[in-house]
Parts: structure tokens; C-alpha cells; sequence
């Protein structure tokens, strides 16, 4: 059974794969060679896992003797760009999300807006117009914990299942065994892979390409900022959670808590993870700068926009201005999650996928 | 424009940056004159893939040992001697820092690639292929404020009294008018390549035929500067009849194909001419050892094409084709879409099967199976073509490699007729033929231009400087 139509984005995959299954100069840059060179011929799930198994480094790009303006015109990286932004609109679940994903821009931008109008709303509703020019002890005298926690496990709920059903999906286009089948040294490689992004290396070690022919680490750094802040920040989440319902001991928490340091570390790195990946997109190598519906930039503007007003909240608490940042901080993070599960940070999730399959073929 | 520089480099491929390089890094200035455009730059090179290198233990990506004497074995044996002795043992001996000098100037190396095991032990594989290699050393390059001009055209040396003055050309200026430019210089190095691309120079020796072959590197390797050379009384070496020319896709383009047009599956089926015939022992040797003899064998043929022929059982056993085969459920079939007599076709292919001994195929060895009884019989590799579907590939001669150049010493000093000393150096394939008077060793091409390079920036820098 076909799982993926062919679109000309597939078409254009298999004739520069074609080109390069037969050069094979690139084998040494990264995982996608090896793995094309598994192959004879290309159809639109090969296509689709190679795709998504390109880092973007620019390598390739940069090193082709058969970039323009040779006729066969070889550029892997835009090309597969292209590939995998088709690849995030039409595997996402369920397929009516497909024009949010397609308009990633605008999606964002509405529902930052939609859902701090309405915490605005709810606030104003509850508490009558006064709180918003008052400061506060703890936020939790704005909006209760449970609303925060419900609305936000609900979220998250969402995304996971989404993300479940997307993951599914893409494992089966990509012919992976059951998860359970494949070994745990599979998972333990791409997980080291994903962690160190090995894959943005070069090859030699030396960085990627995506600003030019030097090779430079600086994007490598940015997004180990972001993605590190990220993951501290979901654990000063998880670890706040524990604090109030196991420990019984509810926020707001003094700077030398777990939480507050965890939260602290996170937004600063992502902040500064979030910036440096927006500097460098606006660096890319024009013929490698792919179009990507917006998705790309949505989800730095969010993670920037989540670490920064998330950072300023404790700032502002003696401030008038505290329930207006707090209703922006919550839609920002509310128009987060719906970039989880409908936007660019599902290339997170595809990109492990394909790594988990670049492993699993190279057991013998 | 007018400028004036200690050391005037005369093409930026491999062997130019290296001279230019270590010329800069002698103290002198040094300008590169290119006549290709910047997104064409690094000439043949950057369609390389390796460099050969003698080591006497493993070095870097290198396996085992490669010792001199294995290596000037090896020369000896593909030159059929005709190599000059000092400057072939110069090259193997001075071959052994070519890599650490290539890591030095930010060069990445790899194991071999997948299908060239064979050379794991001879060939450094640089990582990213020639054009990264060559990224490199122009980086390199920059940084030690060495002046590259790109697009000069029609470079005319002048030289006064047996020495090289300076070099005029055209380069397109900003208001597209060409602006004559003029460098002085009290050294060159020229490093302009071969002349492959010029097929009407090779035409005089090799007749009409010749333009029909495929020019597998850059269109700007036309032996301009080396013609000026010889023009102002400098020794040549090696034959314009010498070129390396292999066997490949003749749907290839007719410039910079590069690697990616090779077919590798003549030693797995037969190959035949317009008529329909078979020509040559397609099993004779590994492909890698026969391919450059395909070249001429292709080139003998009637309008230089030829097509190699293979069935079902072949597939998936050499590297994957650039162009897509002909395919046919018949060799009938194939005979039509190809243009070839389907009778004669026909009739050799049945010939072929029939003349098939019985042996245990094995594409990795020299294996037991051959024909018996043919006129041209097939040595190895040889089972009967009967396992639709049919597939076949367009052969045609693509010229790699020229071998006439000028003559240096271990100065890599260009000598004049009159035997005086020069301010003139040569580096790469324009001096190959000193070190290769025939044949061809993988990857020496490489290694002659690091080798000749490195020393014709130094002596061309210590004559201008001091
Ligand atoms: C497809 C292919 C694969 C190859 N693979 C290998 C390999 O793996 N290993 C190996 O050792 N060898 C290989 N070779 C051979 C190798 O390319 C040459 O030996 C080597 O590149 C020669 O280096 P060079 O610097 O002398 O010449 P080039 O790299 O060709 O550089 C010559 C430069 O001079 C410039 N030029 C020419 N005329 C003028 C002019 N009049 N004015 C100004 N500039 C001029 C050209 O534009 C060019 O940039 C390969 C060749 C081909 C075609
Ligand atoms: S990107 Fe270019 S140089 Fe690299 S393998 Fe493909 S065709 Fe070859
Ligand atoms: S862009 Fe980088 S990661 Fe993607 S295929 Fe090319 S070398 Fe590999």
C-alpha cells in the first residue's frame, strides 16, 4: 500500500537522490548518505525518511560539484527542506488541522491572541476590573492553580495525543518494525544523536554550513541553548507540579527552589537559544533558506516571546502591570502548545523518527 | 588595472592554491589569475575524490602500509617505465606530507567510500569530495590575503629575455565592458590543469573522433597557457595522443559530468558496438583496472558509442547509474529502442549464452566463469543474458586526463630549450607528464599537484623574495 503520494517536491527527492547515490562524494557529512545508499531507486516514503533524516547543515550544499549553476542543478538541503515542510502538513493528525499548520504564522499569532483575550476575560469576570491595577503575592490569587493546571494538562493532553497519532503514522510511511521490536541500543544511539545533534557536525566535527562555506558551530550552540532551556523548563514545570501536589508545597517559591532555579536557568538559555536562532536563520545561505509556511519562525517567536514574559512575571510582581503579563505569559504558552502539536516542533518528533530508522538499518 | 605582485599564480585548482599558499607563506604577495567565474572555481579538482599517498604505517584514514617501493612499483608498472626517475621518486617520497599539509590547511579526510574498498589502503578520501577540498584551501587562501581574481580572460604572458614580466588579460567589469588588466610579477607559477576541454587541439592528433568524446571536468582547461609556453621555447614532455579517457554514460553532458556519470557494470554483461557485435573481453580484469582502456576501445568504435548489456541478475550489483538503463522484456525489444540491428543482436547475445562454461559466478574475485570458443571470449564474470528484464547503458569515451606538458626539475623550475634558469614554475597536471609519460594511477593526479605545488610556491617565492 502507498502510504504517501508522490508530489513533485517527492519527484525532485528522487532525481537529485539519483544524482547522488551515484557521486556518493557527501557519505562522510552525515547519516542521510549512508542511508540513501541502501537504496536503488527512490519513492516517496524513502524520500520522506531521508528527508527527514537532513539536519540542514548546508554541507552538501555547499561541497556539491553539481550545484547550480551545473545543470543538474543538485541542492539536498532546500530540497529536502521542502520535502519536510510537506511532510509536517500532511501527516499531522487530525487532517483539518492541515491549514493551521499551512498558515503557521497567522495560527500562532491567533491563538496567542484568542487565548490571552480570554484569560483576560475569565480574570475580569471573576475578579471585576480593579485586579488588573494591583499587584499581587502570588498568581494563584488571579487564576487558581487548578485552572492553570487544568487548562494546561488538557493541552497538554491534546498535543500528546496528536503527536501519538502523527508519530504512528509517520513510523509506519517509514517501515519501522513495532516500537517494541527495535533494540534498545537503537534508541539509545538516536537518542544521542538527538541530544548531540551529531548530525550538524559536518562530518568532521567542525559545524554546519547554513551561513556559508565556513563551517561554524554557532547554530549547533543556539539550538542546544533552546532546546536544553526547553527541557529545564519543562522540568521546573514537572518539578513545580511535584512540589505542590506530592510535597504539598504550593508557588510562589524563593529564587533558591528547585523550580525557580530550574525555570530561571531554562528561560534564560532558551531566551538567548530562541534569539540566536532567529539571528541565525536571517543568516541562512539564500539558496538554502527554504520557504516553510512560517512554521520555522512562529515557533522561535514563541519560545522567545514564553521565556521572555515568563522571566518577567516574578519582575513585575509589585507591579499594576502583573495581571496583564500574566494573561500574555498564559496565551503565549497556550499558542506553545498548539505550535506542539500543529506547528514547526513536530520536526523534532519526525527528525527522531528517521534517526531511530538510520540505526535500526545499520544493524546488520 | 595594474598591479604588482612577488608571485603571479596562473589557474586556482588544487596545485595553484598550493603553490600560492605556500608562496604567501613565504612572505610573498601573490595573485591568482582564474579564468573560470567564482561558482565555477577549483578547475578538475573539485571533481576529485582522493589522493595517493605513500605511508609506511597506517596513517590518518589510511589502512596498513603503503611503502615507497610499492609505489614506485605500482608507476612503474602502469608508465611502462616512462617516467622521469627523479621527479616520480621526488612525488612518492614528498606524497607521505601531502595529507598533513591538506589538514593543516583545514582539509577533512574520510574512509574510503563505499565501492572504492579496494583503495582503503593507497587513496585518502577527502571528506565532502574536491569541492570541499578546495573550499578549504580557498579559505586558506583568503586568510593569508592572497589576491584571487576570477574571470580573467585571454591571460597573455609576457616575458623579457627568457624571463616571465607580466601577465595581461580581460575581466569583465561592472558596467560589462571588459576592462584590460595587466599584473607584474617576479615569479609565476603556472597551474592551469590540462587541456582536455580543448578537443579541437586533441583532434589534430587524434582526428574528428575526438569531438565526440565527453569532457568529464571543466570546460576552462584549454591548454591556452601552456600553448604560450611552448611558444616561448619551453621543453615539453609527454604526447598529445597520451590522454586518459574512460568509458562512460553518453548521456552525460558534454562538460563536468564528473564521477557520477561512470557505469560500472561492463564486467557483468557484454558490450557491443552500433553493429551489434562484441568487441573486447568485457571479463577481462576488475573494472577499476579497465575502465581507461574502455575509453579507447569506445573511441575505436563507430561514432564512439558503444552499449553495455546486462540482464536481471546483474541488478543490484555495481554502483546505481546517474541515467536511468533502456529496459526491455526482450533483446529484441532493447535492439529496437537502442537503434541496433535486432538480428545481429540477437544472434550475439545467443552466441554469447551458448558459449557460457559452467563456474561459480563471484563478482567480488577473478571467478571461474568464462566462455570458451568465441572469437572475443570473455575471461571472467561471464553468465548467459537471459533474465528479463534486459537493461542497457549508452557507452562513450570522457577524457579525464592530457599527459603533454612542459618540463620541469625538482625546483619545478619550467626548463627552456636554452637550458637557462627561469623565474617560470609548473605545478599539476600542466608537469604530470614528467612524472606520468602513460597510464594512470588512481589518485596521483592529486598527489603530483601537492607534491609540485608546495614546491613551486616555495622556489617561486624565494627567487622573488629573497
Ligand atoms: C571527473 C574527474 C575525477 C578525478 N578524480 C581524481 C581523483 O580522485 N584523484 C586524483 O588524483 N585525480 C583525479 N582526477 C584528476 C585531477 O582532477 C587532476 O589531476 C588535478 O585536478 C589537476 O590539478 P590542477 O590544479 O593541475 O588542475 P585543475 O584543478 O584543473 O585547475 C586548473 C585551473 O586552471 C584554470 N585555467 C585553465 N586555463 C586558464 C587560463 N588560460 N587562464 C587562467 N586560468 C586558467 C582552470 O579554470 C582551473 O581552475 C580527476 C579528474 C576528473 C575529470
Ligand atoms: S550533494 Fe552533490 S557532491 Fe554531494 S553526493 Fe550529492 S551529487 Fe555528490
Ligand atoms: S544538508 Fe547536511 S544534513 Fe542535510 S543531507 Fe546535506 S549534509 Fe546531510
Amino acid at each position: 500500500m502507498q502510504l504517501v503520494e508522490t508530489s513533485p517536491q517527492h519527484e525532485e527527492g528522487a532525481r537529485i537522490m539519483t544524482i547522488c547515490n551515484a557521486c556518493r562524494y557527501c557519505e562522510g557529512h552525515c547519516a542521510v548518505f549512508p542511508a540513501m545508499e541502501k537504496h536503488l531507486t527512490f519513492d516517496a516514503s524513502t524520500i520522506e525518511y531521508l528527508a527527514n533524516l537532513c539536519h540542514q547543515c548546508g554541507a552538501c550544499f555547499q561541497h556539491c560539484q553539481y550545484a547550480e549553476p551545473h545543470e543538474f542543478a543538485v541542492n539536498v538541503p532546500d530540497t529536502f527542506a521542502a520535502v519536510r515542510t510537506s511532510s509536517y502538513v500532511n501527516h499531522i493528525w487530525p487532517g483539518m488541522a492541515r491549514p493551521l499548520v499551512r498558515h503557521g504564522r497567522t495560527f500562532s499569532f491567533v491563538s496567542a491572541l484568542l487565548a490571552t483575550t480570554a484569560f483576560s476575560i475569565g480574570v475580569y469576570l471573576e475578579h471585576g476590573g480593579q485586579v488588573f491595577s494591583r499587584s499581587h503575592d502570588s498568581f494563584y490569587e488571579v487564576i487558581p492553580h487548578g485552572v492553570m493546571a487544568g487548562t494546561f494538562s488538557l493541552l497538554g493532553v491534546a498535543v500528546l495525543l496528536v503527536w501519538t497519532m502523527s508519530l504512528v503514522r509517520f513510523w509506519r510511511i517509514l517501515g519501522l518494525p513495532s516500537a517494541f521490536f527495535i533494540d534498545r541500543q537503537t534508541y539509545v544511539r538516536a537518542l544521542k544523536s538527538m541530544l548531540t545533534l551529531e548530525n550538524l557536525g559536518g562530518g568532521h566535527g567542525k559545524g554546519c554550513y547554513q551561513h556559508g562555506e565556513r563551517a561554524s558551530q554557532i547554530k549547533r550552540w543556539f539550538h542546544h541553548l533552546t532546546m536544553y532551556g526547553f527541557l529545564l523548563c519543562f522540568a521546573a514545570t514537572s518539578l513545580g507540579t511535584v512540589y505542590h501536589y506530592v510535597l504539598q508545597f504550593p508557588a510562589p517559591y524563593d529564587w533558591l527552589t528547585g523550580p525557580k532555579l530550574l525555570g530561571t536557568l531554562g528561560g534564560v538559555s532558551l531566551l538567548f537559544g530562541s534569539a540566536g536562532l532567529y539571528w541565525s536563520r536571517r543568516q541562512t545561505t539564500p539558496e538554502i533558506d527554504t520557504e516553510d509556511h512560517g512554521m520555522g519562525v512562529s515557533l522561535i517567536v514563541l519560545l522567545f516571546a514564553t521565556s521572555l514574559s515568563g522571566l518577567a512575571l516574578p519582575l513585575l510582581k509589585d507591579s499594576s502591570w502583573l495581571v496583564v503579563a500574566l494573561c500574555l505569559h498564559l496565551g503565549i504558552v497556550v499558542a506553545m502548545f498548539t505550535c506542539f502539536a500543529w506547528g514547526k516542533f513536530m520536526h523534532g518528533m519526525y527528525r527522531a523518527v528517521a534517526l531511530i530508522k538510520s540505526e535500526h538499518d545499520e544493524l546488520p | 588595472m595594474k598591479a604588482e605582485f612577488d608571485v603571479i599564480v596562473i589557474g586556482a585548482g588544487h596545485a595553484g592554491l598550493t603553490a600560492a599558499i605556500c608562496a604567501a607563506e613565504e612572505g610573498a604577495s601573490v595573485c591568482v589569475l582564474e579564468v573560470a567565474p567564482r561558482n565555477l572555481r577549483g578547475g578538475n579538482s573539485r571533481h576529485t575524490r582522493n589522493l595517493r599517498a605513500m605511508h609506511e604505517e597506517p596513517m590518518h584514514s589510511l589502512d596498513g602500509q603503503y611503502g615507497y617501493e610499492e609505489y614506485w612499483q605500482d608507476l612503474i608498472r602502469v608508465t611502462g617505465g616512462q617516467t622521469d626517475e627523479p621527479l616520480a621518486r621526488l612525488t612518492i617520497q614528498r606524497s607521505e606530507d601531502s595529507i598533513d599539509w591538506l589538514k593543516q590547511h583545514g582539509v577533512a579526510f574520510q574512509p574510503p567510500l563505499s565501492g572504492t574498498l579496494h583503495l582503503g589502503r593507497t587513496n585518502a578520501f577527502f571528506l565532502g569530495g574536491g569541492k570541499a577540498l578546495m573550499n578549504a584551501l580557498f579559505q586558506a587562501a583568503e586568510d593569508l590575503g592572497i589576491h584571487v581574481m576570477y574571470e580573467t580572460e585571454d591571460v597573455s604572458l609576457k616575458f623579457e629575455a627568457g624571463q616571465f614580466r607580466s601577465a595581461s588579460f580581460t575581466r569583465a567589469a561592472v558596467s560589462q565592458h571588459k576592462e584590460s588588466c595587466q599584473v607584474e610579477g617576479r615569479a609565476i607559477v603556472v597551474a592551469a590543469g590540462g587541456f582536455e576541454a580543448n578537443l579541437e587541439w586533441l583532434a589534430e592528433a587524434w582526428g574528428d573522433a575526438v569531438l565526440n568524446f565527453l569532457v568529464r571536468g571543466t570546460p576552462y582547461n584549454r591548454g591556452d597557457i601552456l600553448k604560450q609556453l611552448l611558444d616561448a621555447g619551453a621543453e615539453k614532455v609527454g604526447d598529445v595522443r597520451q590522454c586518459h579517457a574512460v568509458a562512460i554514460d553518453g548521456r552525460a553532458p558534454k562538460f563536468d559530468g564528473g564521477i557520477c556519470s561512470r557505469i560500472d557494470c561492463v564486467p557483468l554483461g557484454i558490450v557491443v558496438n552500433q553493429a551489434g557485435e562484441r568487441f573486447y573481453d568485457e571479463g577481462e580484469d576488475f573494472w577499476p583496472k579497465r575502465y581507461a582502456i574502455w575509453g579507447r576501445l569506445v573511441a575505436e568504435q563507430n561514432n564512439q558509442v558503444a552499449y553495455t548489456i546486462i540482464d536481471d541478475k546483474a541488478q543490484g550489483l555495481f554502483m546505481p547509474p546517474v541515467f536511468p538503463a533502456v529496459q526491455s522484456d526482450s533483446i529484441e525489444g532493447l535492439a529496437q529502442t537502442l537503434g541496433l540491428p535486432p538480428s545481429q543482436l540477437c544472434q550475439t547475445v545467443e552466441g554469447f549464452n551458448q558459449a557460457v562454461a559452467s563456474g561459480e559466478f563471484n563478482h567480488q574475485d577473478l571467478d571461474g566463469c568464462r566462455t570458451e570458443g568465441l572469437a572475443i571470449n570473455k575471461s571472467h564474470w561471464a553468465r548467459t543474458i537471459d533474465q528479463p528484464p534486459y537493461r542497457a547503458y549508452l557507452l562513450r569515451p570522457g577524457i579525464t586526463f592530457t599527459y603533454l606538458g612542459v618540463r620541469v626539475d625538482e625546483r619545478a623550475m619550467v626548463q627552456f630549450e636554452n637550458h637557462h634558469d627561469s623565474n617560470v614554475f609548473a605545478a599539476g597536471e600542466i608537469m604530470a607528464g614528467n612524472v606520468l609519460g602513460e597510464g594512470y594511477l588512481a589518485g596521483i593526479g592529486m598527489t603530483i599537484g601537492s607534491v609540485f605545488g608546495r614546491i613551486a610556491g616555495k622556489e617561486a617565492a624565494t627567487l622573488a623574495v629573497g
